[in-house]
């Protein structure tokens, strides 16, 4: 399937490259009918293979990357069932979308995220999956899960730990503070930085740069140096399921989706 | 070179969110809650912090917006990272 045009993403190939752009309205939730999608996308991969040289993820809303995890439908559903099938649900649910986050992790082509304003949770673990990222100045990156009592459960903090010093990795897991592009370049996450509004068209042209060169060559590169931390992605969805079978975290999503007052972007 | 002064990073801080928010100068004032008068939400306030940082060159934990809704509180965060 080389296109293809969801409720909240869709693709097609670009200049050997496949664009995969999210458009979940207000700033791509990854929920149940995002997790469908990009399992249909981490499907049809392999099909597309001999076509592209590059793969690009952004997004079309201008909100930002993505807000990370759907929170609203996590509380929603949990308070529709009893609480041992609610969490068989999250696991279920973590085991699916980290399926799909190595298949990205592992994909043989050059992949780049292609990010801006809000890159926050799943949002971030879905850039961080991706070889290259590539930012425009106002990305904003975080993982505020600490916030909820909780811990990334998309993969975020093996593949953090693949990338970044750890002491960097203490500081923004346990502060859950959100930072920016020239902090994120920094610490070595963002490899470029774009105007405002540019991040698509910088990656386009990295896109167009790795395309010169044998695809089986870079595969093999990329698969050299950059390993998939299995063991450690499987402890991340235990240790997340631990901490969401606490009261705390009931209150804490509660509180997020009912409250009128919070802030939702700031801590 | 020695840090600008508080009133300066004051005066700049109000520039910056009127020129971004569409907002006349003379309407803003260092007291304002700036939520009610730029009429912003959280995620836009998160646009402001990011577009102050990179004016200001500096880093400010969004923790330190904590409680801070108002310019000049705002402002003295801001010269402490200066």
């Amino acid at each position: 399937m080389s296109d293809f045009k969801g409720r909240t993403l869709s693709w097609q190939i670009v200049n050997g490259a496949i664009e995969v752009a999210l458009h979940r309205d207000p700033c791509n939730e990854i929920g149940s009918l995002m997790l469908d999608e990009l399992e249909k996308f981490a499907a049809a991969l392999p099909g597309l293979g001999n076509e592209v040289h590059a793969l690009i993820v952004h997004s079309t809303l201008k909100a930002g990357f993505s807000a990370g995890a759907d929170l609203r439908e996590l509380f929603q559903r949990a308070q529709q069932m009893e609480k041992g099938a609610a969490l068989r649900g999250v696991r279920k649910f973590l085991e699916r979308i980290h399926s799909v986050m190595n298949a990205l992790d592992a994909a043989p082509l050059t992949t780049i995220a292609a990010v801006h304003g809000v890159t926050f949770g799943g949002g971030f673990e879905l850039a961080l999956v991706c070889d290259i990222i590539i930012a425009d100045r106002m990305a904003r990156f975080c993982f505020p899960e600490l916030r909820l009592g909780l811990i990334p459960g998309f993969g975020g903090i093996p593949r953090l730990k693949r990338d970044l010093g750890n002491a960097v990795v203490r500081d923004l897991l346990l502060t859950g503070r959100s930072f920016n592009v020239m902090k994120a370049q920094q610490i070595g996450l963002v490899s470029q930085i774009a105007a405002e509004g540019e991040a698509l068209r910088v990656a386009r042209a990295t896109a167009s740069q790795v395309g010169k060169f044998d695809r089986r060559t870079a595969a093999a590169a990329k698969a050299f140096v950059k390993p998939i931390p299995y063991e450690e992605l499987k402890r991340e969805i235990d240790i997340f399921c631990d901490l969401y079978s606490r009261p705390a975290v009931e209150e804490g999503l509660r509180k997020f989706v009912e409250d009128e007052g919070v802030q939702p972007y700031l801590p | 070179m020695s840090a600008p002064t508080i009133d300066h990073t004051l005066d700049e801080i109000l520039n910056l969110a009127a020129l971004h928010f569409k907002v006349p100068r003379e309407k803003l004032a260092p007291d304002d809650d700036f939520f009610k008068t730029l009429g912003i939400d959280s995620l836009q306030a998160l646009d402001l912090l990011t577009r102050l940082e990179h004016h200001f060159r500096i880093e400010l934990p969004d923790y330190e917006l904590q409680g801070v809704s108002d310019f000049r509180t705002l402002a003295n965060r801001i010269q402490a990272r200066l």
